[in-house]
């Protein structure tokens, strides 16, 4: 530990390690600084954290970095792997970079922002949590969402929001298609107020009416021979 | 030919069955879903038969002499593995599907047979952490309900890539069974027609499923027994994978084993039984030199203590029960008959477990169905089933001379028919011959 808080080079030590100091941390003690150096793209990093603190990490991570976090902010400088922040509960997770496939896919809660593109399946069964994508998404973004939103400023990939439940999906740019029962839906000023409330929280300047609104039809919401395509 | 009512001639290929359910289909217009499991038959553990003790081996002293039926799950990684009194556990079930007091129920009856029960596509119950003193978490596809608490209040993790009845379908829960606190666990709206997905969000492959492995190991600091449960389509190479993926126990379901609600297209025609997964889970497993190190729980149409001691001595190590459970808490009681065939069924037939209109207060989410059903009393009866299973396996087990239900062998078993014969990789009774070996 230096004077600004706890430090992991994980060429020093191991994955298990950090997590297992990370877990220590009492869920109702006072917030901790972590910095993580030299994270050459390790699995599982920053996981299961269960206590109010801030981990940044210098470099690239791989598969599943901050997953089910609560209540930790987990900055990323550099790009993530497959599963960013998966069902994370709370917190902020950021990455300066891009994001690969999955990206808080089944989140709850809290807020994930990606300062560079998003593959596929990005918010994914989406539960709750809130994603920021200052880039694009790829295909099969926010499939299946139930709950939450996500925000897109630059393009999205294919079949964007398919089958979708009550999340609420914001794109800036381009869209490829729809998925099915995904639609456009009116930006009342409400969706406007709560859009710009979102990206100040995520540091993004860019003025709410520029994006658009999707949701879902409810067309699938029971089974019906009328939809039988869609089966 | 003649038939017993000339000019009255059924046909095979369209029985009346058939006829009935073509006309269901054109009124309809949609499958037919159901619960339970597959109907049909084919071969299973009833077209095996133990050779007891004889001359060349001696028998064990029913009653007197120990025949222990405890297993260790987990073995492989766990910090903490799993220790149960018999070898038969309860199935992934989940509320949604059923009721919260029959959730309880299977917890009570777990806990008091010293057996292990598990959670379902709806997420962990209070009900049931409370009332169950092993519980076995599932991670689905869905993810509904999942989080780091339940995990780390979990004395197990079961990644689900796929179930017996439904190998590459995700769950099914219809409108009437979505009831507020239902539709409030799921994160969805209520009395929506909910169908989850059939791939994991977040890995595609087993190469991805090894590091999802490390992820939940990393979250819980290794402790926790790590189970892969797979659907019996293509074991032999599942088997080896889930090995290869890090898992510490293998639970096979085959295609007999239950469902809470799925397409009957479906649980009659996708997957294979049970009697043939088990022996090429059990090949895998040897070929690996992992027989025992990782542990094998098999499922699917284990009613019985001789379908247990069979299962054992096939290689599992232990196995899994979802419809018999259910039927030991009370489903289709004959004491509901009158209200089954109100539904259009009767006791002994009622499938229609997605519909929510359980007269016995199990599969549903009515609370005043779900009233009539006594947690403690369906506790009881399903631990008295479990008893008995686990001495029906012992009483067997000494037969053939074994000190412990896992002593017994492929070498006890001999099959009634060649197709069983073939599929268990057992002699043909009465010869020495196992088909598809040479001689």
């Amino acid at each position: 530990m230096d004077a600004s808080g706890y430090v992991f080079d994980l060429t020093q030590h191991t994955v298990r390690e950090l997590n297992q100091a990370l877990h220590n941390l009492p869920e109702q003690g006072p917030p901790t600084a972590w910095k993580v150096l030299n994270p050459a793209g390790e699995h599982t990093v920053a996981v299961g954290i269960n206590a109010p603190c801030t981990v940044e990490i210098a470099g690239h991570v791989g598969y599943y970095c901050a997953g089910m976090n609560k209540y930790a902010t987990v900055t990323i400088n550099g790009n993530a792997s497959t599963g960013l922040a998966e069902n994370m509960m709370s917190g902020v997770v950021r990455v300066r970079g891009n994001a690969s496939q999955s990206a808080g896919a089944t989140g709850r809660g809290g807020l994930l922002v990606i300062e560079g593109d998003a593959s596929a399946r990005c918010g994914i069964s989406l539960k709750g949590l809130d994603i920021v994508v200052q880039g694009a998404v790829g295909h099969m973004s926010a499939f299946m969402a139930q709950r939450g939103r996500l925000v897109v400023c630059g393009d999205a990939g294919p079949a964007l929001g398919d089958s979708l439940y009550e999340a609420q999906i914001y794109v800036r740019g381009s869209i490829a298609d729809l998925g099915a029962d995904c639609i456009e839906k009116e930006l009342r000023t409400e969706h406007v107020e709560a859009l710009e409330a979102l990206l100040a929280a995520a540091r993004i300047a860019l003025p709410a009416r520029q994006f658009r609104r999707y949701g879902s039809a409810r067309k699938l919401y029971h089974f019906s021979v009328d939809h039988a395509d869609a089966y | 030919m003649t038939t017993k009512s000339p000019g009255l001639i059924e046909s095979h290929l369209y029985s009346r069955d058939v006829i009935a359910e073509i006309q269901r289909a054109a009124t309809e217009g949609i499958y037919d879903i159901r619960g339970w499991g597959a109907k049909r038959y084919v071969p299973h553990f009833d077209d095996l038969l133990f050779l007891g003790a004889s001359m060349s081996r001696y028998p064990l002293e029913g009653y007197r002499e120990r025949c222990d039926t405890n297993v260790v799950l987990g073995t492989r990684y766990a910090k903490k593995p799993v220790e149960l009194k018999i070898p038969i556990t309860i199935a992934g079930m989940s509320f949604g599907s059923l009721s919260a007091p029959a959730k309880e129920a299977l917890g009570r009856g777990a806990t008091a047979a010293g057996t292990s029960t598990t959670t379902g596509d709806g997420g962990m119950t209070a009900e049931e952490r409370l009332s169950s003193k092993t519980l076995v978490y599932q991670l689905l596809p869905s993810r509904y309900g999942m989080n780091p608490d339940d995990l780390r209040r979990a004395d197990a993790i079961e990644v689900v890539l796929g179930q017996g009845a439904k190998p590459g379908g995700g769950g099914m829960l219809l409108g009437q069974k979505i009831s507020p606190r239902v539709a409030a666990m799921r994160d969805l709206p209520p009395n929506i027609d909910q169908r989850s997905a059939c791939r994991h969000p977040d890995f595609t492959g087993p190469d991805d499923l090894e590091i999802k492995i490390r992820e939940l190991r990393e979250i819980t600091d290794w402790e926790k027994p790590i189970y892969i449960k797979i659907g019996a389509s293509r074991p032999y190479y599942d088997t080896a994978l889930a090995v290869k993926a890090g898992a510490d126990v293998i639970v096979l379901d085959g295609m007999q084993g239950g469902t809470g609600a799925t397409q009957t297209v479906f649980i009659e025609h996708v997957g294979i039984p049970t009697l043939a997964a088990l022996r090429q889970a059990v090949e895998a497993l040897t070929e690996l030199d992992m027989h025992r190190k990782v542990q094998l729980i098999v499922s699917g149409g284990i009613r019985t203590g001789a379908d247990v001691a069979k299962a054992l001595a096939m290689g599992a190590d232990a196995v899994s029960i979802g419809v018999a459970a259910l039927i030991a808490l009370g489903d289709n009681s004959p004491a509901f008959d009158a209200e089954y065939q109100k539904l259009g069924s009767r006791a002994g037939f009622y499938d229609d477990w997605q519909a929510g209109n359980d007269p016995a207060g199990i599969t549903t989410q009515n609370d005043e169905l779900a009233k009539r059903f006594d947690p403690v009393l369906g506790g009881r009866r399903l631990a008295n089933y479990l008893k008995t299973l686990a001495m029906e396996a012992q009483i067997v087990a000494r037969a053939c001379g074994k000190s412990h239900v896992h002593n017994l062998e492929p070498e006890d078993l001999v099959a009634l028919t060649v197709e069983a014969a073939a599929m268990a990789g057992v002699p043909l009774a009465g010869t020495q011959w196992i088909p598809g070996r040479a001689p």
